[in-house]
């Protein structure tokens, strides 16, 4: 955590595409009359994704008007919470996960190649395409390590498949969301290790 | 009421106290910083912690917690509360010594330093060194504008500032940015604040985190001389601490007053402090071959009796000026009727009120914490907010409290509450007296609706016009009735209500003010401190004022006088509460008290008013005008005074209400000398050029 501030170079203008406008409008009436401030992380969020995976002052600004909000109430939210970026950053965002299971599974590693490839935190990649960010516990604890890439999560990352991921996500090429291993889910690896006979989960579906 | 025991005292208190202000309520002292009186509830500092018996096993923040929420005893005993037990200081320690973890120990560059809650706090729950071996944080001080400094490095995110900005100023531009160690106090951007109630959060800040821009390291809160007076920027009187050091006044700070300006002054009220220093007239000037030159008195009173001499009683007038003390403006008007004159007036602005009309008819009737109590307001040809603007947080205090309809005629203000706009000019008011608008009903529906007419409105050609609509429409929307008189003339000068009072207009055939200003009519004109009207050549000005502004450019003769922290004088407000200032300084070089210049010029023109002192001018004038006795007291007016004022109609011209204002900042020679003022001049100028743009 750092002092976090608007980027210094901001694109002129900030306006919802007349999709997300119509999406905006939805969530603000979810809220009763009045309470439309209430609607101000969705549109942030949304706007967040509109501009490219930061927010710029204009989109600040432009949700603060949309929600009659003054423009300070709209920046306390937005440097509050740090998923809301406020620079920009890569084509694909890596944000991976250094809390004590992924670490204790060996995030250090893949920390270590985000700063060999990408340099360092925010830094985004001359060509564009990438940034990364150490971020608190996501949740997947299960298949750790970890790394969010955008809106997708990559478990079970080790040193290779990390590598093979980022070209490929580099390249333009498919990739595989979730474990990277050979594994459904969160299942075990290599396979079930209980009620593996089959007849207790027949008999659970039967009754 | 609730019981409740506290620190083994049992005590009742209403079920919407908070425990904080229970335990005030029975004798214990809370220290807090984030919790204040007039802004809602943070509970962030945790300053407050005491023990709740039965509560949760820890120390419970007393700000946040209403006693009507505390569970009695098993056998329906009263909650018990403590508030000095170890549990307590304990507690209290812990959160002081994580406040003192980031505040910087720089107290001795401090412009709080002496007056500072944390230091005072600290000297009870302090620990006298530090177990924190880390670094401090530090954070970048803030662009706030030209009156608070910031130094934000001994911030403890209180959010007084914030809340008070958003809640009582009405201009959410304060926020509280980023979080945890990283949380910052900043307007968007760092722009200026808008608001002209600004200066109220350096006092509300309970740490040297904002200070006073103008004021920053003059003086120390210890070696000021503390005077309590009364504020004549604008017609409310706001309750003011004038602090001086030697002769000098070094700040001015709101007193509380709840019938008035609670505990709020205006920035003008506040940081018109260097006005006082600069520009000042301190020795009699005569005007020879069209030239300025330093005189004696004697020389300057010469000079005068030679030309009151040497004209008829018609054509000597006077005119009194905005910041004029009734003793002042009693003392000329005295004068002038010993000299036979009837011309004098206090209207500069060719205001049209009278004083014939009956006390009811200028009067803020409904009283400024009437407004509280007010259920509806229509405000005609005023804008509020520059012109009154400690009024005009009482009006946003009770529309806050929700059920407060405002309808708004007149030039379109920025306004911080939600208002209708219903029209521009007296057709509307017509309208409205007619029952013709929907906001007519509202008012009809309401038991206590308000009726605010801005001065500015009555201050044309057919003011009188206006006013008498005004009150018919008043009369007709149920604004003056049974126990209630809601109909509110809003002043913009310190003066008018007193002058009023003491009926300094022209008598039967005298001259009004913008007759007295023309080309021929006078051969002599006493300008009693009145700068705000262009006198055409021809007449023998005399200038009896303060500052080097129009009146004295004009003059051919100035009598220096005493700019009011400078003498003792009565002040009538605009409710027609009468307020005494309090003399906290003296004037400079030779200039003197105006009654006291007025006293002797009288001798001098061989016409010796009957008063030596200001106790004695002070009995005459009570004699004549009893009401002025009672200070800090409103004499209510009639409310038959605004059937008549409704009778006398009139043709309204059919011209839109205009801004009794140009600017907010400079609107009397004082304000007009500070070079703070100019700087929030320029400063609301350009926020205006911004919003016009967007």
């Amino acid at each position: 955590m750092a002092v976090r501030r608007l980027a210094e170079i901001q694109p002129a203008d900030f306006a919802f595409t007349a999709e997300n406008l119509t999406w905006a409008n939805a969530q603000i009436a979810k809220y009763p009359a009045g309470r439309q401030a209430s609607a101000v992380i969705p549109l942030l969020w949304r706007a967040q994704k509109q501009a490219g995976g930061w927010l710029p002052r204009k989109a600040i600004e432009h949700v603060a008007e949309i929600l009659s909000m003054a423009n300070i109430r709209v920046l306390e939210v937005a440097t509050f919470y740090t998923m809301f970026n406020l620079a920009p950053v890569g084509r694909h965002h890596v944000q991976v996960c250094g809390t004590t299971p992924c670490m204790l599974r060996g995030a250090g590693e893949i920390i270590d190649h985000c700063h060999e490839r990408i340099g360092e935190q925010f830094h985004v990649t001359a060509d564009g395409n990438f940034s990364w960010v150490e971020v608190e516990c996501l949740g997947a604890c299960v298949n750790a390590p970890m790394a969010q890439i955008n809106d997708d999560f990559y478990e079970d990352l080790t040193r290779e498949n990390f590598t093979q991921l980022l070209d490929n996500l580099a390249a333009g090429k498919p990739v595989k969301v979730g474990p990277q291993i050979d594994r459904q889910f969160s299942a075990p690896v290599g396979g079930e290790t209980t009620l593996t006979d089959g007849q207790a989960s027949s008999a659970n579906r039967q009754s | 009421m609730t019981k409740v025991i506290i620190d083994g005292n049992e005590i009742d208190v209403p079920p919407e106290y908070t425990l904080l202000q229970a335990c005030e309520a029975a004798g214990a002292e809370i220290p807090r910083f984030c919790f204040h009186e007039r802004l809602s509830i943070a509970g962030n500092c945790r300053m407050c912690l005491i023990e709740v018996k039965g509560g949760p096993p820890k120390p419970v923040a007393s700000c946040a917690q209403n006693v009507r929420d505390l569970r009695p005893g098993p056998n329906g005993e009263p909650p018990v509360m403590f508030t000095r037990t170890p549990m307590v200081k304990k507690a209290r320690e812990g959160v002081m010594e994580f406040l003192l973890i980031n505040h910087p120990l720089d107290c001795p560059i401090c412009d709080q330093g002496g007056e500072c809650d944390l230091q005072d706090q600290a000297m009870a729950y302090g620990v006298d060194k530090s177990r924190f071996q880390e670094n401090k944080r530090a954070v970048e001080d803030k662009y706030l504008g030209a009156l608070v400094k910031t130094s934000m490095n001994r911030c403890i995110q209180c959010t007084r500032c914030v809340r008070f900005a958003t809640e009582v100023a009405g201009v959410p531009e304060l926020g509280a940015t980023g979080r945890g160690e990283d949380m910052e106090i900043t307007t968007y951007l760092e722009q200026a604040m808008t608001s002209e109630l600004q200066g109220n959060v350096v006092d509300l800040c309970p740490v040297g985190a904002l200070t006073s821009k103008p004021y920053a390291f003059a003086a120390r809160p210890w070696e000021l001389g503390k005077t309590e007076s009364v504020d004549v920027m604008d017609a409310v009187g706001s309750s003011i601490r004038i602090d001086t050091r030697g002769r000098e006044v070094m700040r001015i700070l709101p007193r509380l007053n709840e019938d008035v300006n609670e505990e709020w002054i205006s920035d003008k009220t506040r940081h018109v402090v260097d006005g006082l220093r600069t520009q000042r007239l301190d020795q009699p000037y005569i005007r020879e071959n069209g030239r300025l030159r330093p005189a004696s008195w004697h020389e300057a009173f010469a000079a005068i009796a030679a030309k009151v001499k040497a004209s008829s009683a018609t054509r000597i007038g006077a005119i009194a000026g905005e910041l004029s003390a009734a003793e002042d403006m009693y003392a000329l008007k005295d004068l002038l009727a010993q000299l036979g004159s009837k011309n004098l007036d206090f209207r500069q602005d060719g205001q049209a009120l009278d004083p014939a009309w009956g006390r009811a008819s200028y009067l803020f009737n409904a009283t400024i914490a009437g407004i509280e109590k007010a259920d509806a307001l229509l405000i005609v040809g005023a804008d509020p907010r520059r012109e009154a603007a400690v009024l005009n947080a009482r009006i946003r205090k009770r529309w806050r409290a929700g059920n407060f309809p405002i309808g708004l005629i007149g030039e379109r203000a920025d306004l911080n509450y939600a208002h209708q706009y219903l029209g521009a000019g007296p057709d509307t008011l017509a309208d409205l007296a007619d029952g013709k608008h929907e906001f007519a009903e509202l008012l009809k529906k309401a038991e206590r609706p308000m009726l605010l007419l801005g001065a500015g409105s009555t201050a044309r050609r057919d003011g009188a016009a206006i006013a008498s609509l005004a009150a018919k429409a008043a009369l007709s929307l149920g604004v003056v009735k049974d126990g209630w008189n809601g109909f509110s003339m809003l002043h913009n000068a310190a003066s008018a209500v007193g002058a009023l009072d003491l009926g300094f207009v022209p008598g039967q055939g005298g001259l009004k003010a913008a007759e007295m200003a023309i080309y021929g009519t006078l051969d002599v004109l006493f300008l009693l401190g009145a700068d705000e009207i262009d006198v055409a050549s021809g007449a023998f000005v005399v200038y009896i004022g303060t500052h080097g502004d129009r009146g004295a450019h004009r003059a051919d003769v100035i009598l220096p006088g005493a700019a009011y922290p400078e003498k003792s004088g009565i002040y009538v407000n605009t409710e027609g509460r009468v307020q005494m200032a309090g003399r906290a300084s003296f004037p400079p070089g030779d200039a003197r008290e105006d009654w006291a210049i007025i006293r002797a010029l009288s001798d001098a023109l061989g016409r010796r008013l009957p008063y030596d002192s200001l106790p004695q001018l002070r009995q005459a004038m009570f004699k004549a005008h009893p009401h002025l006795l009672r200070i800090d007291q409103i004499t209510p007016g009639d409310a038959a005074d605004v059937s008549r004022l409704a009778s006398l109609g009139g043709q309204p011209d059919k011209a839109p209400f205009r801004a009794a204002l140009e600017d907010f900042y400079l609107t009397n020679p004082i304000a007009r000398a500070s070079a703070v003022m100019a700087d929030c001049s320029v400063l609301a100028e350009g926020h205006a050029a911004l919003t016009a743009a967007e």
